[in-house]
């Protein structure tokens, strides 16, 4: 409870007597000799979370990654918030995943995804820095031999009250460092936050405008060589050869390697020379028996699951068969969402150097503990002997988080160049035809109305593609893959947000050779074009007024009410549009957050849409950094409107079709509407932002274009139906 | 052996002319602000100015390129990160994962050299990088901050 003492969790017990004197600061460790990177430096440790050096410059370690969510400003605005520090002077560092196993995890989870950046760590940060806090002001207490509670503190400058006397916390975290925390901590109520929950500013902005920003792609150290890789273009499919005689003599080129089963990779001194070689080079396949998978076969699978007898239930409540059959009208419908790449802009890449006793790898990661993992694993060291230098990513979406297979082909690529750095790229071409992709699924929804026009029953058949099967089984639940059911659960972070009395929603596993993964909003990209967009049919089924019926079904769900709500006022529904102007509405609650939107679109004669205006409430409980938020909310409908307009992968002879942006396009300026933000934390909890609001962005526009023109869409992307 | 003028510098490069000018800057010229994201030009995550004009330089083949040219890359772009598109951008914060904003920032410098007041319409038609985090709608505000910023230095 905030405002009230809670005994510290054991990770920050940990922190305390681990960290006691163990005067260390981490810094990202670049081999480079190259300008701008940061000497390795002797500062007090006060605690894991938290080092000052005496000029008062305090550096909090962030353990998530950050990729452009905001994350790493986040964190450290809660626990600066705590530690009471002077916000002016703080910086940030990653500690490595193997620190971190050499410190019986001290950091806990490095996993930045599933919008739990925040969310997932908040607790035992906060505590971080507020035993900081306790123990420098105790520091400085004992050196003026008064009570550490006739002392206050602000902006790192500690006053002894009574006698007026100030000193830093530069100047007492070497002795604050050699203090054991207490046992309880009292953490600040959110309602007295003068760091967070405000708008500041990132603190990764400015090296990110002038080009000084280092990603891995642009990592440089002395003798790095450059690997360009090409994998079986099929899945799983194997390399059975290549002829490295027609490019060994290129200027540049070092080795010719078969990386692993499947993968041949030409390592040069640069990577444009690497990837000439390549392609160049005569590879052959053996592309296995995938090589006949197609979209249509696909397809084919899905379909059958939408009509077959055994599915996982996901949420059922009364009998919706009697529902159904007593009801006054009923519709249906079939919907379907594709494949899509992640398209991170900075392609899969890492740099790895082994030798026989280590080995070690630089890369964007959204989760180094499992980098270090593959690391671990490729390089046939166990994890202690190997370390992940965590590095900002450009871009992460969910590809680079369950999936380190870049990883693992740097090291397998390095491995055979003992003691030499070498540096994989994947082309654009590689990251399209490799990718984790989101799942395909279709959904077929029958619903039935009353005589007076209120939803009795509702039952949705999804068939597809479960990611947890392929990537996570262990993770099943009884064979079932409850993230299928996101936004239609009975209860939880992803609880369907309308309160109907006969309600079955059920899931045919279909599992097409394609690898899943998870794609930023993962399940509830198409779960809320499902559910919203026939709500919608529903609704106009029904006579009635999009909003009063959802209104209806949400007594019993305040907080998403509050939302839709907000949204509804906010853009005048009830209230003439522009002229040519329509629109539409959709509502969820997922990743613990509250989302809704309302979208405003014109269809031209001819087709051709234009979005106008989106706008968005979101109520992720409590608020960090509402700029940051805002940030999100448009980033997310950047993604989930690509999706919505352009994106979709199709198979075609066991691999995809689509290899770069002229074939998977991506929203660009010219399309992007104006989008309102409303962010309306209500405390209390606290919910993910990077990724509820990508939910909400598509069925809105789905239904604003039905507004328009009558005609529904259900099936994405929108280029498909010409 | 070939010469560039790249940020102002004559500099002897010695590779292949079919190698593009973003392999150039980014392997033999350590500059690697400008980003691989696509290598055919459609992405932006490369571009930089020849003769002011912004360039995706994966599809420029540096054997194209003579000494006259001016080419100039973000870290060119000036002295102390302070070009108005870059103060607009800190003031907005407009980065998201910031991969794709050294292109971003060099088209939109770009712009605001051909379009001193520039116009939405303006920003629609002459940005085209693509930005997967999404920061399309601070980027326009940013150009129009700069373009303010831009006016108020030439007045002072």
């Amino acid at each position: 409870m905030s405002g009230q003492p809670v005994t510290i969790s054991r990770r920050n017990f940990l922190i305390g007597t681990a960290a006691a004197g163990a005067g260390l600061s981490l810094g990202l460790y670049l081999p480079t000799g190259s300008a701008g990177a940061p000497a390795p430096k002797q500062a007090p440790e006060v605690n894991a979370w938290v080092v000052i050096e005496p000029d008062d410059t305090v550096i909090i370690r962030i353990a998530r990654s950050e990729m452009g969510q905001g994350t790493l400003t986040g964190l450290a605005q809660l626990v600066a918030e705590e530690l009471e520090c002077d916000w002016s002077k703080v910086r940030t560092e990653y500690p490595t995943p193997g620190q971190s196993l050499a410190r019986d995890r001290v950091w806990g989870s490095f996993s930045t995804g599933g919008s739990q950046g925040i969310r997932g760590s908040h607790q035992y940060m906060r505590e971080g820095g507020a035993l900081a806090r306790v123990l420098l002001v105790e520091a400085a207490a004992d050196a003026w031999g008064v009570p550490p509670e006739a002392c206050t503190v602000a902006a790192s400058v500690i006053t002894h009250g009574p006698t007026g006397r100030t000193t830093t916390y530069g100047q007492v975290a070497a002795a604050a460092a050699l203090l054991v925390p207490p046992p309880t901590i009292e953490l600040k109520d959110p309602k007295d936050w003068k760091i967070a929950g405000k708008p500041v500013k990132r603190l990764d902005t400015r090296d990110k405008l002038t080009g000084k920003q280092v990603f891995a792609a642009d990592l440089q150290m002395p003798g790095l060589l450059n690997a360009a890789i090409r994998a079986c273009p099929v899945f799983g499919g194997r390399l059975t050869g290549f002829d490295d005689s027609r490019v060994r003599d290129r200027p540049g080129v070092r080795a010719v390697l078969r990386v692993d089963d499947n993968a041949v990779a030409v390592v040069a001194d640069t990577w444009w020379q690497a990837k000439t070689a390549l392609d160049a080079l005569p590879v052959t396949w053996d592309e296995g028996e995938n090589a006949s998978v197609s979209s249509a076969s696909i397809d084919r699978m899905l379909e059958e699951g939408l009509a077959a007898q055994g599915a996982f239930v996901g949420n059922r409540v009364g009998d919706v068969d009697v529902a159904l059959a007593g009801a006054a009208k009923t519709i249906e419908a079939v919907y379907g969402y594709p494949y899509q790449n992640h398209a991170t802009m900075e392609p899969m890449n890492a740099a790895a150097r082994w030798t026989p006793d280590r080995c070690e790898v630089w890369c964007p990661t959204q989760n180094g503990e499992a980098a270090l993992e593959a690391a671990a694993e490729a390089a046939g060291l166990p994890a202690t002997q190997c370390e992940v230098y965590k590095i900002h990513l450009g871009g992460g979406f969910g590809r680079r988080g369950a999936f380190h297979d870049f990883v693992k082909q740097a090291v397998a690529i390095a491995k055979q160049l003992p003691g030499t750095p070498v540096k994989l790229l994947w082309s654009r071409e590689e990251d399209m035809l490799h990718g984790a992709y989101h799942p395909i699924t279709k959904a077929r929804l029958v619903g039935g109305l009353d005589d007076k026009g209120d939803l009795i029953g509702l039952r949705i058949r999804i068939s597809g593609q479960s990611i947890l099967a392929a990537v996570r089984p262990a993770a099943l639940k009884d064979g079932a893959d409850m993230i299928t059911f996101q936004g239609m659960l009975p209860e939880g972070d992803h609880a369907i947000s309308y309160t109907i009395p006969n309600l079955l929603v059920d899931h045919a596993m279909r599992n097409p050779p394609v690898p899943p993964g998870f794609w930023r909003g993962v399940n509830i990209n198409q779960n809320a074009i499902y559910l919203e967009c026939f709500i919608d049919e529903l609704a106009h089924a029904a006579g009635k007024d999009p909003l009063e019926f959802r209104r209806k079904l949400m007594a019993d769900h305040p907080q998403s009410l509050a939302v839709l709500n907000a949204v509804a006022e906010r853009v005048g529904w009830g209230t003439p549009a522009p002229e040519g102007v329509h629109r539409g509405l959709a509502v969820c609650k997922t990743f613990a957050s509250y989302v809704a939107a309302c979208a405003e679109v014109s269809v031209a004669d001819g087709g051709k849409l234009k979005i106008h205006r989106i706008v968005a409430a979101t109520d992720p409980g409590h608020a960090v950094n509402p700029q940051q938020i805002e940030a999100q909310i448009e980033g997310s409908f950047v993604f989930g409107l690509s999706a919505l307009l352009y994106g979709g992968c199709t198979i075609e002879g066991g691999r995809v079709e689509q290899q770069n942006f002229d074939s998977y396009p991506s929203m660009r300026m010219a399309e992007m509407p104006k989008v309102e933000s409303i962010v309306m934390p209500s405390g209390g909890f606290w919910g993910g932002v990077g990724e509820p609001t990508i939910a909400v962005a598509a069925p809105a526009v789905l239904n604003a274009i039905y507004a328009a023109t009558g005609k529904r869409i259900r099936q994405v992307p929108l280029r498909q139906l010409g | 052996m070939a010469k560039l003028t790249i940020n102002g510098e004559l500099i002897d490069i010695d590779v292949e002319g079919t190698t593009p000018l973003l392999w150039v800057l980014r392997e033999q010229l350590g500059l690697t602000g400008a980003k691989y994201g696509c290598g055919i030009g459609l992405c932006g995550s490369c571009t930089v100015h020849i003769d002011g004009k912004a360039v995706r330089s994966c599809v420029v083949p540096v054997g194209s390129l003579t000494e006259s040219r001016r080419v100039v890359t973000i870290e060119g772009l000036s002295p102390d990160g302070d070009h108005p598109i870059q103060q607009a951008w800190a003031e907005l914060d407009v980065p998201q994962c910031g991969y794709c904003q050294p292109g971003m920032i060099m088209a939109a410098a770009a712009l605001l050299d051909g379009h001193p007041n520039p116009t939405d319409a303006d920003i629609d038609s002459e940005i085209t990088n693509i930005c997967r985090c999404g920061t399309f709608n601070r980027v326009r505000r940013g150009i129009h901050r700069a373009a303010e910023l831009r006016k108020g230095e030439e007045r002072s």
